[in-house]
């Protein structure tokens, strides 16, 4: 069965995110970008099932500026046979995301679109489920385990009290958490033979959707920064403040 | 203006999360409705009667609705919904699952884990695991809205008196089905409204060890959780995880014990209201949001504070 996993590039999960003096976001110039972690998680389940046998084609696709074949890139290396790239400088809301991905989903006709459940700078944890709404499909939200059964698969989904199984007709969406696998490292002749392999390219006005914001941002603000504390000597002393200064206890 | 909340419950009882997002939507202001869906769950209904500020209680009451699946829920909601101006709901599981879908159905946006309310379409929140704080507008008719619980304190939840309507709306997508649950089982309070959290971290080394966070918090009527690190590393499960992406907590003592403070664990405790740190390192970015800092052996002050309290 085809698999289609969408990516999505994001500022490096290690570096330090500064909000532009401006305060009309976060500053990006000459920052490392990388592929989001959660999508990363999504590639390599991917990969994982195509090695147990039962995906059969990998098809991985990224929304965004040209910088995104990268993304496309790295996630041929691990192991995804073809790249589609959405090219948009605008912004791209994760309605509009959504729609894209609808589009794709009706060429491609996978049985099983896999993506990561937020990416970890808008962190709206949306589009998966957006999509699984537009294409009428059911959706495995936080994902920590994903097992195919003939025309099913069976998703352990990460939630507030624990952990949740349900079963999805195929085909279906699957959005990961953190503990679904840890991903690999691209080989260094995977990442030459990923040069090779086929990357579609097309614009959203190609795919029929516009791309129309509904939502603006105003300003982005740094968080009120919390003022370290006081040490303290012992526990005797911790007990003491936490009772008669903090009054917490 | 009118806004309809969506309350989070177990089908027994009102979560007290459906307080703090009611307490979101009386800031938004207007009348404000709850839809209860779940199954056997009358008296979650007549428990959101009970809460301020609510005018109607609608109760959604059938077996489709019970294990709250994503699918049939944001049917359910994007049909009852489309006649309200904001549609409101916690961001626990439930609501990150079943919202976008409502958002997606009515060809909406969707406003993620807000912690502030300017204005009837201007709202506050998180992005870049709380590294950046932004103020978004949105242009919609009906406006998607999920709600960080702890960011808003809860309204009253007796002394209401709204009236209670059965709906007779059963939307079955027939694209899941619920298989089983492993539910935590727990006699302490839930990590998320507890007033004292204990968390441990990877300096705990093992599962085991967490019975020494657990005693100190029977003893203070804590809930225990733990880093993303802690999970990762098998020692405790996935329920018990504090951070941007487990749980968000805000409670008036945190006790941060061998956690060294990594940005994303920092993100889902950095509003608690006093700040404990133990860890032996000196440097553990943790004692930069500590308000009282104990560099010590976590082994040697857990069973003192024990003692202590």
């Amino acid at each position: 069965m085809k698999v289609l996993v969408a990516v999505k590039r994001v500022i490096d999960y290690n570096v330090k995110v500064r909000v532009k003096p401006d305060n009309t976001g976060v500053d990006l110039a000459n920052v490392k970008m990388a592929m989001n972690p959660f999508c990363e998680i999504a590639v390599e389940e991917a990969v994982r099932l195509k090695e147990k046998g039962v995906a059969s084609e990998i098809v991985v696709v990224s929304i965004g500026p040209k910088a995104c074949q990268e993304q496309i890139r790295t996630a041929l290396a691990l192991g995804a046979d073809r790249g589609i790239h959405i090219e948009t400088d605008e912004e791209v809301q994760s309605l509009e995301a959504a729609k894209l991905l609808k589009s794709v989903v009706e060429k491609e006709e996978p049985k099983l679109v896999i993506l990561g459940k937020q990416s970890i700078d808008s962190d709206n944890n949306q589009t998966g489920q957006m999509l699984a709404a537009l294409t009428g499909m059911g959706q495995g939200t936080f994902a920590s385990e994903m097992v195919v059964e003939g025309d099913k698969v069976n998703v352990t989904r990460e939630v507030d009290g624990g952990l949740m199984t349900v079963a999805l007709n195929l085909p279906a969406v699957v959005t990961t958490d953190l503990r679904l696998n840890e991903p690999r490292y691209a080989s260094l002749p995977n990442i030459m033979k990923a040069k090779k392999k086929p990357l579609d390219s097309m614009t959203p006005a190609d795919l029929g959707v516009e791309l129309a914001p509904r939502l603006s941002t105003l300003k982005v603000e740094a968080p009120a920064s919390r003022q370290a504390g006081v040490k303290v000597a012992d526990v005797a002393e911790l007990v003491d403040k936490l009772k008669n200064e903090a009054k917490v206890i | 203006m009118s806004i309809l909340v969506i309350a989070e419950h177990d089908n027994s009882e009102l979560k007290q999360a459906t307080l703090n997002v009611l307490a979101a939507a009386k800031a938004i202001g207007g009348d404000i409705d709850v839809l209860v869906a779940g199954e056997n769950c009358g008296a979650v209904g007549e428990a959101a009667a009970k809460a301020e500020g609510v005018s109607k209680v609608l109760v959604a009451d059938n077996a489709v609705y019970g294990h709250f699946l994503g699918e049939n829920l944001g049917e359910l909601v994007a049909e009852v919904g489309k006649g309200y101006s904001h549609i409101l709901a916690a961001a626990g599981t439930i609501g990150k699952d079943f919202m976008p879908r409502v958002a997606a159905l009515l060809g909406v946006a969707q406003v993620s884990d807000i912690m502030r309310v300017e204005s009837e379409d201007t709202f506050v929140r998180p992005i870049y695991a709380g590294n950046a704080i932004a103020t978004v507008k949105s242009t919609d008719s009906i406006k998607v809205i999920t709600v960080r619980p702890t960011a808003f304190d809860p309204v009253a939840g007796e002394g209401g008196s709204a009236t209670v309507e059965t709906l007779d709306i059963v939307k079955d997508a027939g694209l899941s089905q619920f298989v089983n649950e492993e539910l935590a089982k727990s006699d302490r309070p839930d990590l998320a409204s507890a007033g004292i959290v204990v968390s441990g971290g990877r300096g705990m080394q093992n599962g085991e060890n967490f019975k020494m966070l657990e005693q100190v918090a029977d003893l203070m009527g804590a809930a225990v959780g733990a880093s993303r690190a802690a999970v990762d590393a098998g020692f405790v499960p996935n329920d018990m995880q504090v951070g941007q992406t487990g749980k968000i907590v805000a409670p008036q003592l945190y006790i941060a014990v061998g956690i060294s403070g990594a940005i994303q664990h920092l993100a889902g405790m950095s509003d608690s209201k006093v700040i404990v740190a133990i860890n032996k390192d000196e440097e553990a970015p943790i004692f930069q949001v500590a308000d009282y800092g104990l560099v010590a052996d976590l082994f040697e002050a857990i069973p003192e504070l024990q003692r202590a309290l």
